[in-house]
């Protein structure tokens, strides 16, 4: 079993493994794998918790309920699977700042902490716009071959390749 | 199709939870809950999170459509619209860049101890997903049907059979992936 405590896998290992389990949601469960509605239903919970009922009447929680789904324990399943991972390879750690940041921008959490937040709020009101996430688009809608998700999964790397580029070459130290 | 078995609440909970479970472990294994993995694809000089899609995007599809055709499952590909699939694909781009996670690798970044990730990533895809759904009315009535096409998929889109679409698909991804290896990407 020394595979399950490897630190890396091949990428085309995980890829495949990826599909397989792909075929498995919409044979046993008639789902997609994806992860950013579960934000939206956790965002509409958390409201609940502060504004009551009201906040459910809002349409978008009509449309996606505050509840849990299969899709909200995927997520939390992927918590776990990454915690069983990295502890059977030692990988586990509590880390401030992830190495490329410190090397690329300094070691400082604060500016980290504020760009990884802001660019969460950014993320996390693209995904609901688009309708999907790297997940629910670029996985499970490209391999269905859907247009929303090819158009969707092209765009997400555009932004993201021309941001990281330009942060990288107008902040770098 | 297991219709009876979809039905059944409970066990999809459970069940939703060990796939959960099996996907946070591979994409652990396969290095893509790193922001350094990540921002590496993003700049260009690391393509294992497109290899990591790319070899998912050709398994999935080839099994998924052999599911469809023997009767044993169904697509749901997702409603878009031009306003909807480009602009919310660039705004998420852009969060997905500064972040250096997505919302299921920040989520496995958590489980393996970053905290950049639980305190920035999973606070701010909340907070971003509460701003969205306050302003979903007034999206919906202007940005987010424009150019609408619905549930659309490429062999709809072209009136083909979908394997017409599948097999060459494959193949071209298949091809890319090579070309990625033979010049050392």
């Amino acid at each position: 079993m020394d595979w399950l405590s490897m630190k890396q896998w091949s990428p085309y290992a995980v890829g495949v493994g990826i599909g397989i389990l792909s075929w498995f949601t919409f044979l046993l469960s008639d789902k997609p794998i994806g992860c950013s509605t579960a934000f939206a239903r956790t965002s509409g919970m958390i409201e609940r918790l502060f504004r009551g009922s009201k906040a459910v009447e809002r349409p978008y929680y009509v449309k996606f309920a505050p509840t849990v789904d299969w899709e909200w324990m995927l997520v939390i399943g992927v918590i776990v699977g990454s915690f069983l991972s990295a502890k059977l390879s030692g990988q586990f750690q509590i880390q401030w700042i992830p190495g490329q940041w410190s090397a690329l921008f300094g070691s400082a959490f604060l500016p980290r902490w504020l760009v990884a937040l802001i660019g969460g709020i950014i993320m996390g009101f693209g995904a609901r716009w688009a309708g999907g996430c790297t997940s629910g688009h670029g996985i499970s809608g490209t391999l269905q071959l859907a247009v929303s998700s090819w158009l969707a999964a092209i765009c997400f790397f555009i932004g993201g390749i021309g941001t990281a580029m330009a942060i990288v070459t107008f902040l770098a130290v | 199709m297991l219709t009876h078995f979809h039905a059944q609440k409970k066990a999809q909970l459970v069940l939703g939870l060990i796939m959960g479970v099996i996907f946070g472990f591979l994409l652990q294994k396969g290095g893509v809950t790193n922001y350094d993995v990540i921002i590496g694809q993003l700049l260009l000089t690391d393509f294992t999170v497109i290899k990591i899609m790319l070899s998912a995007v050709i398994t999935g599809m080839i099994g998924v459509h052999f599911l469809r055709s023997f009767g044993l499952a169904q697509l749901h590909p997702k409603p878009g619209s031009l306003g909807a699939s480009v602009i919310g694909g660039l705004i998420f781009g852009i969060g997905f860049g500064m972040l250096g996670y997505c919302p299921g690798t920040v989520v496995g970044a958590v489980g393996q101890g970053y905290l950049d990730a639980l305190f920035g990533g999973i606070g701010g895809a909340l907070i971003g997903a509460g701003i969205f759904a306050a302003l979903f009315p007034r999206l919906e009535a202007s940005v987010l049907h424009r150019g609408d096409f619905g549930e659309l998929t490429l062999p709809q889109l072209l009136k083909v059979n979908p394997w017409a679409v599948v097999v060459p698909a494959a193949m071209a991804i298949a091809a890319l992936l090579v070309i990625f290896e033979k010049v050392g990407l």
